[in-house]
Protein backbone atom coordinates (compact mmCIF):
# COMPACT_ATOMS: atom_id res chain seq x y z
CA UNK A 1 0.00 0.00 0.00
CA UNK A 2 1.14 3.56 -0.79
CA UNK A 3 1.92 6.28 1.42
CA UNK A 4 -0.48 9.29 1.45
CA UNK A 5 2.22 11.47 1.35
CA UNK A 6 5.62 10.61 0.48
CA UNK A 7 8.83 13.79 0.40
CA UNK A 8 11.77 12.60 -0.45
CA UNK A 9 15.09 14.78 0.07
CA UNK A 10 12.60 17.67 -0.91
CA UNK A 11 14.71 21.39 -1.29
CA UNK A 12 12.56 24.39 -1.76
CA UNK A 13 13.30 28.34 -1.97
CA UNK A 14 11.92 31.63 -2.72
CA UNK A 15 14.82 32.71 -4.87
CA UNK A 16 17.87 32.32 -3.21
CA UNK A 17 16.04 31.90 0.35
CA UNK A 18 16.48 28.42 1.15
CA UNK A 19 12.57 27.71 3.01
CA UNK A 20 12.97 23.57 2.74
CA UNK A 21 16.39 21.85 3.36
CA UNK A 22 16.21 17.98 2.07
CA UNK A 23 12.97 16.98 3.99
CA UNK A 24 12.20 13.18 3.72
CA UNK A 25 8.63 12.33 5.80
CA UNK A 26 5.74 10.05 5.07
CA UNK A 27 2.79 9.69 6.22
CA UNK A 28 0.49 6.75 5.80
CA UNK A 29 -2.37 6.44 4.96
CA UNK A 30 -4.99 7.19 8.48
CA UNK A 31 -2.29 8.68 10.44
CA UNK A 32 -2.86 12.09 12.30
CA UNK A 33 0.33 14.40 11.46
CA UNK A 34 1.15 17.42 13.87
CA UNK A 35 3.23 19.89 11.95
CA UNK A 36 5.46 21.82 14.39
CA UNK A 37 7.74 24.56 14.36
CA UNK A 38 8.99 28.37 14.95
CA UNK A 39 7.61 31.17 12.90
CA UNK A 40 8.66 31.03 9.52
CA UNK A 41 10.05 27.39 9.66
CA UNK A 42 8.51 26.79 6.31
CA UNK A 43 5.90 24.79 7.74
CA UNK A 44 3.10 26.07 5.50
CA UNK A 45 5.59 25.90 2.50
CA UNK A 46 5.82 22.18 3.34
CA UNK A 47 2.16 21.59 3.85
CA UNK A 48 2.17 23.82 0.27
CA UNK A 49 4.62 20.87 -1.62
CA UNK A 50 2.57 18.40 -0.08
CA UNK A 51 -1.27 19.62 -1.53
CA UNK A 52 0.68 20.02 -4.71
CA UNK A 53 0.17 23.99 -4.72
CA UNK A 54 4.29 24.45 -5.40
CA UNK A 55 6.76 22.25 -6.77
CA UNK A 56 9.90 21.35 -5.06
CA UNK A 57 13.56 22.64 -6.82
CA UNK A 58 14.72 19.22 -6.12
CA UNK A 59 13.48 15.96 -4.67
CA UNK A 60 9.92 14.28 -4.86
CA UNK A 61 6.97 15.28 -3.10
CA UNK A 62 3.70 12.24 -3.74
CA UNK A 63 0.49 12.24 -2.93
CA UNK A 64 -1.55 9.01 -2.62
CA UNK A 65 1.09 7.60 -5.15
CA UNK A 66 1.46 10.19 -7.65
CA UNK A 67 3.94 13.47 -8.08
CA UNK A 68 1.48 16.20 -5.58
CA UNK A 69 1.84 19.05 -8.54
CA UNK A 70 0.52 16.82 -11.21
CA UNK A 71 -2.32 15.12 -8.85
CA UNK A 72 -5.39 14.91 -11.48
CA UNK A 73 -7.75 13.90 -8.26
CA UNK A 74 -7.96 17.20 -6.50
CA UNK A 75 -10.94 15.92 -4.42
CA UNK A 76 -9.18 14.06 -2.70
CA UNK A 77 -7.38 16.72 -1.10
CA UNK A 78 -8.87 19.10 1.60
CA UNK A 79 -7.52 22.37 2.66
CA UNK A 80 -8.29 24.45 5.45
CA UNK A 81 -6.64 27.49 4.84
CA UNK A 82 -5.20 29.54 8.23
CA UNK A 83 -7.36 32.22 7.90
CA UNK A 84 -10.80 31.24 6.62
CA UNK A 85 -12.56 34.59 7.87
CA UNK A 86 -10.20 36.44 5.44
CA UNK A 87 -10.93 33.59 2.23
CA UNK A 88 -14.51 34.11 2.69
CA UNK A 89 -14.37 38.19 2.85
CA UNK A 90 -17.29 39.75 1.73
CA UNK A 91 -18.71 37.58 -0.68
CA UNK A 92 -22.35 36.37 -0.03
CA UNK A 93 -22.43 33.09 -0.13
CA UNK A 94 -24.07 30.85 2.13
CA UNK A 95 -22.31 27.94 4.19
CA UNK A 96 -24.28 25.49 2.18
CA UNK A 97 -22.83 27.25 -1.12
CA UNK A 98 -19.24 26.37 0.25
CA UNK A 99 -19.95 23.20 1.53
CA UNK A 100 -21.37 22.38 -2.06
CA UNK A 101 -18.12 23.63 -3.73
CA UNK A 102 -16.59 20.23 -2.32
CA UNK A 103 -18.73 18.68 -5.17
CA UNK A 104 -17.45 21.13 -8.12
CA UNK A 105 -13.99 19.06 -8.48
CA UNK A 106 -16.16 15.82 -9.46
CA UNK A 107 -19.17 17.73 -11.16
CA UNK A 108 -17.54 20.65 -12.20
CA UNK A 109 -19.53 21.28 -15.16
CA UNK A 110 -22.54 18.87 -14.91
CA UNK A 111 -25.60 19.03 -13.02
CA UNK A 112 -25.73 17.60 -9.16
CA UNK A 113 -26.79 14.40 -9.17
CA UNK A 114 -28.67 12.98 -6.15
CA UNK A 115 -25.34 11.56 -4.67
CA UNK A 116 -23.22 14.99 -4.75
CA UNK A 117 -26.82 16.80 -2.53
CA UNK A 118 -26.67 13.36 -0.21
CA UNK A 119 -22.89 14.07 0.50
CA UNK A 120 -23.68 17.90 0.69
CA UNK A 121 -25.95 16.70 3.23
CA UNK A 122 -23.92 14.07 5.11
CA UNK A 123 -20.78 16.47 5.35
CA UNK A 124 -23.24 19.22 6.94
CA UNK A 125 -24.79 16.86 9.71
CA UNK A 126 -21.44 15.40 10.01
CA UNK A 127 -19.66 18.93 11.37
CA UNK A 128 -22.73 19.79 13.39
CA UNK A 129 -23.71 22.71 10.70
CA UNK A 130 -26.62 21.86 9.14
CA UNK A 131 -28.80 24.09 11.00
CA UNK A 132 -26.83 27.27 9.76
CA UNK A 133 -26.68 25.96 6.07
CA UNK A 134 -28.42 28.73 4.90
CA UNK A 135 -26.33 31.44 6.87
CA UNK A 136 -23.86 33.89 4.87
CA UNK A 137 -20.73 32.41 5.40
CA UNK A 138 -18.89 35.47 6.52
CA UNK A 139 -21.29 36.14 9.48
CA UNK A 140 -20.12 33.12 11.30
CA UNK A 141 -17.96 32.73 14.23
CA UNK A 142 -14.43 31.34 13.25
CA UNK A 143 -15.20 27.49 14.62
CA UNK A 144 -18.14 27.41 12.58
CA UNK A 145 -16.43 28.61 9.38
CA UNK A 146 -13.70 26.23 10.25
CA UNK A 147 -16.31 23.54 9.94
CA UNK A 148 -18.40 24.75 6.95
CA UNK A 149 -14.12 24.07 5.11
CA UNK A 150 -14.29 20.77 6.91
CA UNK A 151 -17.65 19.97 5.60
CA UNK A 152 -16.24 20.89 2.03
CA UNK A 153 -13.69 18.33 2.41
CA UNK A 154 -16.08 15.76 3.65
CA UNK A 155 -18.35 16.67 0.87
CA UNK A 156 -15.47 16.08 -1.70
CA UNK A 157 -14.73 12.62 -0.46
CA UNK A 158 -11.21 13.86 0.29
CA UNK A 159 -8.80 11.46 2.07
CA UNK A 160 -6.19 13.68 3.11
CA UNK A 161 -7.01 17.08 4.94
CA UNK A 162 -4.07 19.82 5.43
CA UNK A 163 -5.05 22.44 7.82
CA UNK A 164 -3.18 25.65 8.43
CA UNK A 165 -3.17 26.57 11.92
CA UNK A 166 -7.23 26.41 12.31
CA UNK A 167 -8.32 27.79 15.16
CA UNK A 168 -5.89 31.62 14.86
CA UNK A 169 -8.77 33.41 16.48
CA UNK A 170 -11.21 30.82 17.38
CA UNK A 171 -12.12 31.09 20.92
CA UNK A 172 -10.88 27.82 23.45
CA UNK A 173 -14.25 26.16 23.82
CA UNK A 174 -14.65 26.03 20.08
CA UNK A 175 -11.08 25.04 19.71
CA UNK A 176 -11.54 22.04 21.69
CA UNK A 177 -14.60 20.66 20.02
CA UNK A 178 -12.70 21.38 16.88
CA UNK A 179 -9.98 19.41 17.62
CA UNK A 180 -12.56 16.57 19.20
CA UNK A 181 -13.96 16.40 15.61
CA UNK A 182 -10.22 16.05 13.73
CA UNK A 183 -9.59 13.44 16.36
CA UNK A 184 -13.09 11.36 15.45
CA UNK A 185 -12.74 11.87 11.66
CA UNK A 186 -8.81 10.82 11.96
CA UNK A 187 -10.74 7.82 13.67
CA UNK A 188 -13.14 7.28 10.85
CA UNK A 189 -9.70 6.95 8.65
CA UNK A 190 -9.02 10.00 7.52
CA UNK A 191 -5.38 11.22 7.29
CA UNK A 192 -4.73 14.59 8.86
CA UNK A 193 -1.60 16.99 8.12
CA UNK A 194 -2.53 19.52 10.66
CA UNK A 195 0.08 22.81 10.82
CA UNK A 196 -0.33 24.01 14.85
CA UNK A 197 1.42 26.74 16.50
CA UNK A 198 0.13 25.16 19.88
CA UNK A 199 2.81 22.05 20.83
CA UNK A 200 0.14 21.15 24.16
CA UNK A 201 -3.01 20.69 21.36
CA UNK A 202 -0.47 18.59 18.88
CA UNK A 203 0.93 16.73 21.10
CA UNK A 204 -2.56 15.59 22.55
CA UNK A 205 -4.01 14.98 19.10
CA UNK A 206 -1.75 13.98 16.77
CA UNK A 207 -0.34 10.27 16.47
CA UNK A 208 2.89 11.66 14.95
CA UNK A 209 4.87 15.05 15.32
CA UNK A 210 6.81 16.26 13.08
CA UNK A 211 9.70 19.01 14.02
CA UNK A 212 10.60 21.71 11.14
CA UNK A 213 12.70 24.18 10.96
CA UNK A 214 13.84 24.70 7.19
CA UNK A 215 15.32 21.14 7.62
CA UNK A 216 13.70 18.30 9.72
CA UNK A 217 14.35 18.18 13.36
CA UNK A 218 12.13 15.20 14.58
CA UNK A 219 9.64 12.80 13.03
CA UNK A 220 8.15 10.19 15.31
CA UNK A 221 5.38 9.63 17.88
CA UNK A 222 4.22 12.35 20.39
CA UNK A 223 5.82 10.76 23.65
CA UNK A 224 9.23 10.16 22.20
CA UNK A 225 9.01 13.93 21.30
CA UNK A 226 8.55 15.30 24.54
CA UNK A 227 11.24 13.50 25.34
CA UNK A 228 13.68 14.47 23.25
CA UNK A 229 15.40 17.89 22.94
CA UNK A 230 14.27 18.13 18.64
CA UNK A 231 12.11 21.00 20.39
CA UNK A 232 14.90 23.21 21.55
CA UNK A 233 17.23 22.68 18.97
CA UNK A 234 14.96 23.74 16.23
CA UNK A 235 13.59 26.58 18.00
CA UNK A 236 17.10 27.80 19.19
CA UNK A 237 16.09 28.09 22.73
CA UNK A 238 14.60 26.73 25.32
CA UNK A 239 11.08 26.01 25.15
CA UNK A 240 8.60 23.85 26.83
CA UNK A 241 5.75 21.62 26.03
CA UNK A 242 2.75 23.61 27.94
CA UNK A 243 1.10 21.31 29.37
CA UNK A 244 -2.89 20.96 29.01
CA UNK A 245 -5.08 19.79 31.51
CA UNK A 246 -8.81 20.28 29.90
CA UNK B 1 -19.39 56.04 -37.79
CA UNK B 2 -19.75 52.24 -36.96
CA UNK B 3 -24.06 53.36 -37.96
CA UNK B 4 -22.73 53.61 -41.68
CA UNK B 5 -21.13 49.84 -41.87
CA UNK B 6 -23.93 47.29 -42.69
CA UNK B 7 -23.49 44.09 -41.41
CA UNK B 8 -24.82 42.42 -44.60
CA UNK B 9 -20.35 42.80 -45.16
CA UNK B 10 -20.06 39.76 -42.89
CA UNK B 11 -22.32 37.86 -44.82
CA UNK B 12 -25.68 37.70 -46.17
CA UNK B 13 -29.19 37.92 -45.38
CA UNK B 14 -28.77 34.95 -42.50
CA UNK B 15 -27.57 37.75 -39.64
CA UNK B 16 -29.88 40.29 -41.61
CA UNK B 17 -33.07 37.80 -40.71
CA UNK B 18 -32.40 36.88 -37.53
CA UNK B 19 -31.44 40.88 -36.48
CA UNK B 20 -35.30 41.43 -37.59
CA UNK B 21 -36.40 38.66 -36.01
CA UNK B 22 -35.17 39.41 -32.54
CA UNK B 23 -34.74 43.15 -32.96
CA UNK B 24 -38.31 44.03 -34.82
CA UNK B 25 -40.40 41.24 -34.00
CA UNK B 26 -39.79 39.98 -30.86
CA UNK B 27 -38.31 42.88 -28.61
CA UNK B 28 -40.16 45.76 -31.18
CA UNK B 29 -43.20 43.56 -31.59
CA UNK B 30 -43.39 43.78 -26.94
CA UNK B 31 -42.37 47.20 -26.85
CA UNK B 32 -44.95 47.79 -29.41
CA UNK B 33 -47.68 46.02 -27.12
CA UNK B 34 -46.56 47.69 -24.08
CA UNK B 35 -46.13 51.24 -25.64
CA UNK B 36 -49.99 50.46 -26.68
CA UNK B 37 -51.14 49.14 -22.92
CA UNK B 38 -49.34 52.08 -21.30
CA UNK B 39 -49.93 54.54 -23.55
CA UNK B 40 -45.95 55.53 -23.29
CA UNK B 41 -45.47 56.61 -26.54
CA UNK B 42 -41.54 56.43 -26.10
CA UNK B 43 -41.22 52.57 -26.07
CA UNK B 44 -42.77 52.74 -29.59
CA UNK B 45 -40.04 54.80 -31.12
CA UNK B 46 -37.78 52.69 -32.82
CA UNK B 47 -34.68 54.34 -31.50
CA UNK B 48 -36.03 54.25 -28.07
CA UNK B 49 -36.72 50.23 -28.79
CA UNK B 50 -32.79 50.22 -29.46
CA UNK B 51 -31.62 51.96 -26.25
CA UNK B 52 -33.65 50.15 -24.06
CA UNK B 53 -32.61 46.61 -25.34
CA UNK B 54 -29.18 48.02 -24.86
CA UNK B 55 -30.08 49.18 -21.10
CA UNK B 56 -31.74 45.62 -20.79
CA UNK B 57 -28.13 44.07 -22.08
CA UNK B 58 -26.26 46.14 -19.89
CA UNK B 59 -27.84 45.39 -16.88
CA UNK B 60 -27.79 41.83 -17.26
CA UNK B 61 -23.84 41.41 -18.48
CA UNK B 62 -22.46 43.87 -16.13
CA UNK B 63 -23.43 42.70 -12.43
CA UNK B 64 -23.50 39.35 -14.03
CA UNK B 65 -19.29 39.70 -14.81
CA UNK B 66 -19.18 41.97 -11.89
CA UNK B 67 -20.15 39.91 -8.71
CA UNK B 68 -17.18 38.35 -9.38
CA UNK B 69 -14.19 40.81 -10.32
CA UNK B 70 -16.45 43.18 -6.85
CA UNK B 71 -15.84 40.00 -4.24
CA UNK B 72 -12.08 39.39 -5.86
CA UNK B 73 -11.96 42.68 -5.46
CA UNK B 74 -10.78 43.42 -8.63
CA UNK B 75 -13.70 46.24 -9.83
CA UNK B 76 -10.84 48.49 -11.12
CA UNK B 77 -9.69 45.77 -14.11
CA UNK B 78 -13.25 47.21 -15.85
CA UNK B 79 -12.19 50.69 -15.73
CA UNK B 80 -8.68 49.52 -17.18
CA UNK B 81 -10.06 47.90 -19.82
CA UNK B 82 -12.57 50.04 -20.77
CA UNK B 83 -9.70 52.51 -21.01
CA UNK B 84 -8.00 49.78 -23.46
CA UNK B 85 -11.12 49.71 -25.00
CA UNK B 86 -10.92 53.19 -26.04
CA UNK B 87 -7.81 52.73 -27.46
CA UNK B 88 -9.41 50.35 -29.24
CA UNK B 89 -11.72 52.94 -30.82
CA UNK B 90 -8.97 55.47 -31.51
CA UNK B 91 -6.93 52.73 -33.16
CA UNK B 92 -10.21 51.77 -35.40
CA UNK B 93 -11.31 55.38 -36.53
CA UNK B 94 -7.56 56.01 -37.18
CA UNK B 95 -7.35 52.90 -39.76
CA UNK B 96 -10.71 54.30 -40.91
CA UNK B 97 -9.38 57.66 -41.72
CA UNK B 98 -5.59 57.00 -42.82
CA UNK B 99 -6.17 54.10 -44.61
CA UNK B 100 -9.86 54.61 -46.03
CA UNK B 101 -11.26 51.01 -44.84
CA UNK B 102 -14.35 49.84 -43.16
CA UNK B 103 -13.13 48.29 -39.79
CA UNK B 104 -15.93 48.75 -36.88
CA UNK B 105 -14.12 50.63 -33.84
CA UNK B 106 -16.49 48.36 -31.95
CA UNK B 107 -14.20 45.94 -33.40
CA UNK B 108 -10.81 47.06 -32.48
CA UNK B 109 -12.33 47.70 -28.91
CA UNK B 110 -13.03 44.11 -28.46
CA UNK B 111 -9.45 42.63 -29.30
CA UNK B 112 -7.81 45.61 -27.63
CA UNK B 113 -9.66 45.20 -24.67
CA UNK B 114 -9.28 41.55 -24.63
CA UNK B 115 -5.46 41.61 -25.31
CA UNK B 116 -5.02 43.79 -22.49
CA UNK B 117 -7.24 42.00 -20.20
CA UNK B 118 -4.71 39.35 -21.18
CA UNK B 119 -1.58 41.62 -20.31
CA UNK B 120 -3.20 42.38 -17.14
CA UNK B 121 -3.83 38.87 -15.73
CA UNK B 122 -0.38 37.98 -16.88
CA UNK B 123 0.93 40.96 -15.08
CA UNK B 124 -1.23 40.30 -11.88
CA UNK B 125 0.28 36.44 -11.84
CA UNK B 126 3.70 37.78 -12.22
CA UNK B 127 3.50 40.70 -10.15
CA UNK B 128 1.19 39.40 -7.60
CA UNK B 129 0.35 42.00 -4.86
CA UNK B 130 0.90 44.93 -7.00
CA UNK B 131 -2.31 44.39 -8.65
CA UNK B 132 -3.23 47.98 -8.17
CA UNK B 133 0.38 49.36 -9.99
CA UNK B 134 -0.10 46.72 -13.33
CA UNK B 135 -3.78 48.53 -13.59
CA UNK B 136 -2.72 51.75 -13.37
CA UNK B 137 0.14 51.10 -15.84
CA UNK B 138 -2.08 49.51 -18.21
CA UNK B 139 -5.18 52.41 -17.71
CA UNK B 140 -3.09 55.25 -18.04
CA UNK B 141 -0.77 53.64 -20.99
CA UNK B 142 -3.75 52.81 -23.01
CA UNK B 143 -5.80 56.15 -22.63
CA UNK B 144 -2.40 57.66 -23.51
CA UNK B 145 -1.82 55.76 -26.88
CA UNK B 146 -5.54 56.16 -27.59
CA UNK B 147 -5.09 59.94 -27.00
CA UNK B 148 -2.21 60.28 -29.54
CA UNK B 149 -3.65 58.23 -31.74
CA UNK B 150 -6.72 60.87 -31.98
CA UNK B 151 -4.79 63.68 -32.51
CA UNK B 152 -2.28 61.86 -35.20
CA UNK B 153 -5.19 61.80 -37.36
CA UNK B 154 -5.49 65.72 -37.66
CA UNK B 155 -8.52 66.17 -35.17
CA UNK B 156 -10.71 64.95 -38.11
CA UNK B 157 -12.13 61.84 -35.35
CA UNK B 158 -12.08 64.23 -32.41
CA UNK B 159 -15.98 64.34 -33.04
CA UNK B 160 -16.79 60.33 -33.14
CA UNK B 161 -15.01 59.96 -30.26
CA UNK B 162 -16.49 62.26 -28.00
CA UNK B 163 -19.83 59.75 -27.96
CA UNK B 164 -17.51 56.57 -26.76
CA UNK B 165 -15.86 58.92 -24.22
CA UNK B 166 -19.46 60.05 -22.94
CA UNK B 167 -21.72 57.43 -24.17
CA UNK B 168 -24.86 58.16 -25.72
CA UNK B 169 -27.80 56.46 -27.11
CA UNK B 170 -27.00 57.57 -30.90
CA UNK B 171 -24.42 55.20 -31.10
CA UNK B 172 -26.65 52.10 -30.39
CA UNK B 173 -27.41 51.87 -34.21
CA UNK B 174 -29.22 48.60 -35.57
CA UNK B 175 -25.80 47.22 -35.92
CA UNK B 176 -24.42 47.56 -32.56
CA UNK B 177 -27.72 46.62 -30.83
CA UNK B 178 -27.53 43.37 -33.02
CA UNK B 179 -23.72 43.03 -31.54
CA UNK B 180 -24.72 43.85 -28.28
CA UNK B 181 -27.47 41.50 -28.11
CA UNK B 182 -24.41 38.31 -29.39
CA UNK B 183 -22.22 39.77 -27.21
CA UNK B 184 -24.81 39.17 -24.21
CA UNK B 185 -25.58 36.20 -25.29
CA UNK B 186 -22.01 34.79 -25.81
CA UNK B 187 -21.00 36.21 -21.58
CA UNK B 188 -24.38 34.52 -20.44
CA UNK B 189 -23.42 31.36 -21.93
CA UNK B 190 -19.47 31.53 -20.76
CA UNK B 191 -20.41 32.32 -17.46
CA UNK B 192 -23.26 30.08 -17.22
CA UNK B 193 -21.09 27.31 -18.39
CA UNK B 194 -18.29 28.60 -16.14
CA UNK B 195 -20.22 28.81 -13.03
CA UNK B 196 -18.85 26.70 -10.74
CA UNK B 197 -14.96 26.97 -10.92
CA UNK B 198 -15.45 30.90 -11.20
CA UNK B 199 -17.05 30.94 -8.05
CA UNK B 200 -14.24 28.45 -6.49
CA UNK B 201 -12.08 30.63 -7.71
CA UNK B 202 -13.67 33.58 -6.29
CA UNK B 203 -14.38 32.52 -3.20
CA UNK B 204 -10.85 30.68 -2.43
CA UNK B 205 -8.07 30.87 -4.44
CA UNK B 206 -6.08 28.83 -2.89
CA UNK B 207 -8.63 25.71 -2.44
CA UNK B 208 -9.61 25.54 -5.61
CA UNK B 209 -5.52 25.09 -6.60
CA UNK B 210 -5.45 22.50 -4.00
CA UNK B 211 -9.05 20.94 -5.57
CA UNK B 212 -7.21 20.88 -8.77
CA UNK B 213 -8.56 23.41 -11.05
CA UNK B 214 -6.96 25.12 -13.33
CA UNK B 215 -6.91 29.09 -11.84
CA UNK B 216 -5.20 30.74 -14.32
CA UNK B 217 -7.44 29.43 -16.79
CA UNK B 218 -10.50 30.88 -15.40
CA UNK B 219 -8.79 33.83 -14.09
CA UNK B 220 -8.06 34.40 -17.31
CA UNK B 221 -11.71 33.66 -18.97
CA UNK B 222 -12.76 36.50 -16.64
CA UNK B 223 -10.71 39.40 -17.76
CA UNK B 224 -11.69 38.71 -21.32
CA UNK B 225 -15.30 38.35 -20.53
CA UNK B 226 -14.35 41.71 -18.56
CA UNK B 227 -13.35 42.97 -21.78
CA UNK B 228 -16.48 41.74 -23.66
CA UNK B 229 -18.78 43.70 -21.33
CA UNK B 230 -17.11 46.43 -21.16
CA UNK B 231 -17.19 47.25 -24.98
CA UNK B 232 -20.79 45.79 -25.42
CA UNK B 233 -21.57 48.51 -22.07
CA UNK B 234 -19.64 51.29 -23.53
CA UNK B 235 -21.72 52.23 -26.21
CA UNK B 236 -24.47 53.90 -24.28
CA UNK B 237 -22.41 54.09 -21.05
CA UNK B 238 -19.11 55.98 -22.18
CA UNK B 239 -15.52 54.54 -21.47
CA UNK B 240 -15.38 56.96 -18.37
CA UNK B 241 -18.40 55.60 -16.69
CA UNK B 242 -18.87 52.29 -17.96
CA UNK B 243 -16.84 50.38 -15.03
CA UNK B 244 -19.91 51.38 -12.84
CA UNK B 245 -22.30 48.80 -13.69
CA UNK B 246 -19.87 46.20 -12.81
CA UNK B 247 -19.60 47.62 -9.35
CA UNK B 248 -22.83 49.59 -8.42
CA UNK B 249 -25.91 46.77 -8.84
CA UNK B 250 -23.37 44.23 -7.30
CA UNK B 251 -22.44 46.69 -4.29
CA UNK B 252 -26.32 47.47 -4.20
CA UNK B 253 -26.87 43.57 -3.79
CA UNK B 254 -24.65 42.65 -1.08
CA UNK B 255 -27.58 42.69 1.56
CA UNK B 256 -28.99 39.88 -0.18
CA UNK B 257 -27.36 36.15 1.17
CA UNK B 258 -26.39 33.85 -0.78
CA UNK B 259 -24.47 34.04 -4.52
CA UNK B 260 -27.14 33.25 -6.79
CA UNK B 261 -29.39 34.87 -5.27
CA UNK B 262 -27.01 37.93 -4.61
CA UNK B 263 -26.19 37.93 -8.68
CA UNK B 264 -29.93 38.09 -9.71
CA UNK B 265 -30.71 40.72 -7.33
CA UNK B 266 -27.79 42.98 -8.93
CA UNK B 267 -28.72 42.24 -11.90
CA UNK B 268 -32.59 43.64 -11.11
CA UNK B 269 -30.52 46.48 -9.56
CA UNK B 270 -29.04 47.24 -12.73
CA UNK B 271 -32.40 46.63 -14.76
CA UNK B 272 -33.69 49.29 -12.34
CA UNK B 273 -30.77 51.63 -12.89
CA UNK B 274 -30.26 51.44 -16.96
CA UNK B 275 -33.88 51.36 -17.64
CA UNK B 276 -34.58 54.34 -15.56
CA UNK B 277 -31.79 56.13 -16.18
CA UNK B 278 -32.27 55.84 -20.25
CA UNK B 279 -36.01 57.30 -19.86
CA UNK B 280 -34.52 60.11 -17.64
CA UNK B 281 -31.39 60.70 -19.78
CA UNK B 282 -34.51 61.32 -23.27
CA UNK B 283 -36.87 63.17 -20.84
CA UNK B 284 -34.12 65.58 -20.07
CA UNK B 285 -31.95 65.05 -23.06
CA UNK B 286 -28.76 64.63 -20.94
CA UNK B 287 -26.08 61.87 -20.99
CA UNK B 288 -27.21 58.45 -20.84
CA UNK B 289 -24.53 57.12 -18.89
CA UNK B 290 -23.59 59.60 -16.59
CA UNK B 291 -27.66 59.49 -15.51
CA UNK B 292 -27.45 55.88 -15.28
CA UNK B 293 -24.77 55.91 -13.14
CA UNK B 294 -26.38 58.71 -10.63
CA UNK B 295 -29.51 56.31 -10.67
CA UNK B 296 -27.96 53.05 -9.90
CA UNK B 297 -26.16 55.09 -6.86
CA UNK B 298 -29.72 56.09 -5.83
CA UNK B 299 -31.14 52.20 -5.93
CA UNK B 300 -27.81 51.91 -4.31
CA UNK B 301 -27.98 54.31 -1.62
CA UNK B 302 -31.58 53.52 -0.71
CA UNK B 303 -30.80 49.71 -0.67
CA UNK B 304 -27.99 50.16 2.03
CA UNK B 305 -30.51 52.98 4.10
CA UNK B 306 -32.44 50.24 4.04
CA UNK B 307 -30.77 47.57 5.42
CA UNK B 308 -29.20 48.88 8.09
CA UNK B 309 -33.08 50.35 9.49
CA UNK B 310 -34.02 46.84 9.15
CA UNK B 311 -31.00 45.50 11.13
CA UNK B 312 -31.69 48.00 13.56
CA UNK B 313 -35.23 47.07 14.18
CA UNK B 314 -34.57 43.44 14.09
CA UNK B 315 -31.89 43.98 16.64
CA UNK B 316 -33.96 45.82 18.40
CA UNK B 317 -37.24 43.42 18.30
CA UNK B 318 -34.63 40.76 19.73
CA UNK B 319 -33.53 42.71 22.45
CA UNK B 320 -37.34 43.49 23.75
CA UNK B 321 -38.17 39.67 22.37
CA UNK B 322 -35.12 38.51 25.30
CA UNK B 323 -36.59 40.78 27.75
CA UNK B 324 -40.07 39.67 27.61
CA UNK B 325 -38.91 36.12 27.61
CA UNK B 326 -36.44 36.87 30.58
CA UNK B 327 -39.22 38.33 32.28
CA UNK B 328 -41.77 35.73 31.76
CA UNK B 329 -39.38 32.72 32.63
CA UNK B 330 -37.54 34.40 35.27
CA UNK B 331 -34.65 33.30 33.80
CA UNK B 332 -33.36 31.92 29.98
CA UNK B 333 -31.60 33.26 27.55
CA UNK B 334 -32.04 34.56 23.68
CA UNK B 335 -30.52 32.51 21.20
CA UNK B 336 -29.08 35.19 19.10
CA UNK B 337 -24.88 33.38 18.54
CA UNK B 338 -23.42 34.62 15.67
Amino acid sequence: MTAAVDVREATFSYGDRPVIEDVSLTVETGEFLGLVGPNGSGKTTLLELVIGLRRPDSGTVSLFGEPAADLAAGERVGYVPQDVGEAAGGMPVTVEEVVRMGRYPHRLFRRFRGEDRRAVAAALERVGIADIADRRIGRLSGGQRQRAFIARALAAEADLLALDEPTVGVDAESREAFYDLLHELNDEGMTIVLIEHDIGVVTTHASEIACLNRALFFHGDPEAFVETDALAAAYGNAQHVVAHDH
Amino acid sequence: MTATIPLTTVDGGVIDRVLATLLDDLWGGLLDVLAGATGVEILASPFMQRAYLAAVCVALVGPLVGSFLVHREMAMIGDTLAHAAFAGVAAGLFVNAVFAVAVPPLATALVVAALAALVVQTLVDYAGAYRDTSLAIVLTGSFAVGSVLITAADGGIAVGINAYLFGSLATVSRANAGILLAMTTLVGLAVGAAYRPLVYVTFDEVGARAAGIDVTRYNRLLAVLTAVVVVGAMQIMGVILVAAMLVIPVAAASPVTGFRRSIAASVAAGLLATVAGVTLSYWYDVAAGGTIVITAIAVYATVSLGSRVRADLTARRNVDATATETLADGGGHGDRAE
